[in-house]
């Protein structure tokens, strides 16, 4: 018999968010005035005491984040630049051992059940409160086999001359104008690097979490995989629930070298107060694969696609997302998958659930350049409607340039049938978890990939979502 | 119109009195009195549109048919009261005629989720696969069937099949079977009356809603009634009855009714 159904995660319980408490004894060392101008970006570099050249490229991003229009598309964002901290430096250093981080971080970190999962099932963690990491370790195997898995201020401090090298060369600054915010004000996010042929087998987490009211978060993470390495890296993301909005700005870049392998998951689970306006993009060499598995579960309004560039022979990228809107929630995700090279191939499954006044939206593209014979792209979005008036949309760009090119596409829209949840509840099962059951189906095809060391960490955050909302 | 007078020694496990219900606008139940022992077996008859399957779905509650009037009690409590899932977890279940497709989610995690809600603590998993082997064995079914997703593209058969393996999990004290016969083939039908005999005991009791005889030969139900225009207007102990209408037809039994 298979063992599938253990290693399956419980069912979600669509109920109340439960992370959104705030520690209310966080003590910050420095608290920049809110608002953005020249000087916070100076005052920042400074106190990290960064090189000229990474000053320079605050600066200069700065200068394209005041000029460059609000997106015209996507969601309503409706942020009040001027009252956002942009910087929040909470007391302390980014320390090894959780013994060194304050106790009132380290409860939260408890709370969320990070130190639990790392000594049960990752290679490393890092753990970021507000504008800085206050933890980050690796086991020491990885360190002897010369992983390298730092938060940024650190990885640009030790690392200088291979950050210079790639630092803002997958999305510049110029990218959209929060690539831009992020390129100004970025602090924290983590530092990776896998040298050639090693095989992380089990995953590295970061853990972002907001704490301040009306907060920016603004991580920068870059992760490297030589020629033939392998890495999975975690990500995941609460905030307290704060009346006034947060924003979270994240950049992330990725390079696989020739014949390596990245795998970069996501379970989104921000609160209602934060927008989350990130960009995400990989670049895949020859017969590199990057997977992104992309989890949107929290947040107002998400705006996120990350993307392959597909530069290399034989290279592959997958996408596989699920977002989940519930009322006061808007999910503008998807994926974009950018054909250069020959013989590449490129896979999108997008899964999103809205309910209540929630409303999802898959925006894609596909573009395969001429040249890039033989590609091949097949993309999936299905929508799932729980309730009359939640709403999806669909906006799958597809762009082909190239003749031997093959492209395919399917999209669907579903809703939850009275007969399924008689069904179910005819068995004995109540309506709230017929549903959540009816919606752990929808998404199986995507939680099915996941190895059991992610789905403890789902199961975690599930659990959180749970407590307090069963009735 | 009493039709059927139990045996006052045993319990009442379902007592059905003057009820009534319509779909749409529709009056479908216009009085319908029946009473079920524990240990007993009932089939009911009729033809379509005779609203047995509405029967069937109104003890179930299934919310697309209003109760117009009328009582019934389960187990001495009042059934109209509970919620779907409530009559569940007091140890009603419909086998249905139509079970419903649901992707992605796989019979074990199911089948463990609706055993489990009827549990105060959860049953172990390694204890939930062993009775679930033990379950699958007994309908000849493989055990890479608890891995596939619930009811989704399987045959009328399967379903059917599945459906029994689903009442033998849950083990309730009264199982209605909504035309579970409708669409086996013989093989399948012999699975599916083996199945229904196992669960045969002092303690439960079953109602077979069907259109042929051809699975109460297998059962050797305790008493057979007829539906006609909503109402259960014959009854009668052992098979009889359903074997006459199976060589006669309902007009007989009609033209008797409405003399």
């Amino acid at each position: 018999m298979s063992d599938k159904p253990l290693t399956q995660p419980e069912p979600i319980e669509i109920g109340a968010y439960t992370a959104g408490w705030h520690d209310a004894g966080a003590k910050y060392s420095f608290r920049a005035e809110p608002g953005l101008d020249e000087n916070v970006v100076r005052q920042m570099s400074e106190m990290k005491n960064e090189p000229k050249w990474m000053l320079d490229f605050r600066l200069r991003s700065l200068k394209h984040f005041q000029e460059r229009p609000m997106p015209w598309w996507g969601g309503k964002i409706d942020v009040d630049f001027d009252s956002i901290y942009y910087y929040l430096k909470p007391e302390g250093q980014s320390s090894r051992s959780w013994d060194d981080v304050p106790d009132e971080m380290k409860q939260t970190f408890e709370r969320l059940g990070i130190p639990e999962a790392e000594r049960q099932s990752l290679a490393g963690v890092g753990a970021q409160y507000d504008s800085e990491s206050v933890y980050h370790n690796l086991k020491a195997e990885w360190e002897e086999a010369g992983v390298k898995f730092l938060d940024m201020d650190t990885g640009l401090r030790e690392h200088e001359d291979i950050v210079r090298e790639h630092f803002g060369t997958v999305i510049p600054p110029e990218d959209n104008k929060f690539s831009a915010l992020n390129s100004a004000v970025w602090s924290g996010g983590s530092f990776v690097y896998v040298p050639k042929g090693v095989n992380v087998d089990i995953p590295l987490q970061a853990y972002f979490r907001i704490n301040a009211d009306k907060a920016g978060q603004f991580e920068r993470t870059l992760i490297i995989a030589d020629e033939g390495a392998f890495v999975h890296y975690i990500e995941g993301c609460t905030a307290p629930t704060w009346t006034s909005d947060s924003l979270h700005s994240a950049v992330v870049e990725i390079i696989a070298r020739p014949g390596s392998r990245i795998r970069y998951s996501t379970v989104q689970n921000w609160s209602n107060s934060v927008y989350n306006l990130v960009t995400k993009r990989a670049v895949a060499m020859e017969g590199a694969t990057v997977e992104w598995l992309d989890g949107n579960i929290g947040s107002q309004l998400t705006m996120k696609y990350p993307s392959v560039m597909l530069v290399g022979e034989g290279a592959r990228g997958e996408v596989m997302s699920i977002a989940y809107a519930q009322d006061g929630q808007h999910q503008d995700t998807g994926a974009k998958m950018v054909h250069v090279a020959p013989g590449t191939t490129s896979r999108i499954i997008a899964k999103s659930i809205s309910k209540g006044l929630g409303r999802s939206t898959y925006r894609g593209l596909v573009r395969i350049h001429s040249g890039a014979r033989g590609a091949k792209s097949s993309v999936d979005c299905d929508a799932l409607l729980l309730d009359r008036n939640s709403r999806t949309d669909t906006y799958p760009y597809i762009e082909v340039d190239e003749d031997s090119a093959s492209v395919g596409h399917e999209a669907r829209v579903s809703k939850v049938s009275e007969q399924q949840m008689f069904y179910l509840m005819q068995r004995g099962i109540a309506e709230s978890e017929a549903l959540a059951l009816i919606v752990n189906g929808f998404i199986e095809p995507i939680t099915k990939q996941l190895p059991l060391e992610y789905a403890v960490e789902l199961n975690r955050l599930i659990e959180l979502e749970m407590e307090g909302s069963v009735g | 119109m009493a039709i059927h007078t139990c045996n006052l020694q045993l319990e009442s496990m379902l007592k059905i009195t003057n009820l009534s219900a319509k779909v749409d606008g529709q009056q479908i139940l216009k009085g319908v009195n029946l009473e079920v022992a524990a240990g007993e077996i009932h089939a009911i008859m009729g033809p379509n549109g005779s609203g047995k399957s509405t029967l069937a779905k109104v003890l179930a509650g299934d919310e697309t048919y209003e109760v117009t009037g009328g009582s019934v009690s389960f187990q001495g409590q009042d059934l109209l009261q509970q919620e779907p899932h409530e009559r569940s977890r007091n140890g009603l279940f419909m086998a249905f005629q139509y079970p419903v497709e649901i992707s992605g989610v796989t019979i074990a995690n199911f089948l463990r989720t609706a055993l489990n809600a009827r549990r105060e603590s959860p049953m172990s998993a390694m204890e939930f696969y062993g009775l679930l082997q033990d379950k699958l064995k007994e309908l000849k079914l493989d055990d890479s069937w608890s891995t596939r997703y619930l009811n989704d593209g399987f045959s009328g058969g399967e379903k059917k099949k599945n459906e029994i393996l689903q009442m033998m999990l849950l083990e309730p004290q009264l199982c209605v079977l909504d035309e579970t016969d409708s669409g086996l083939d013989v093989d399948a039908l012999k699975i599916v009356s083996e199945g229904v005999n196992r669960m045969r005991s002092p303690e439960r009791s079953i109602v077979i809603v069907t259109h042929y005889q051809r699975l109460l030969e297998y059962i050797n139900p305790d008493y057979c009634h007829v539906m006609l225009d909503g109402r259960l207007v014959r009854s009668a102990p052992g098979i009889e009855l359903a074997r006459n209408i199976d060589d006669q037809g309902y007009e007989l039994i009609r033209e008797q009714a409405n003399a």
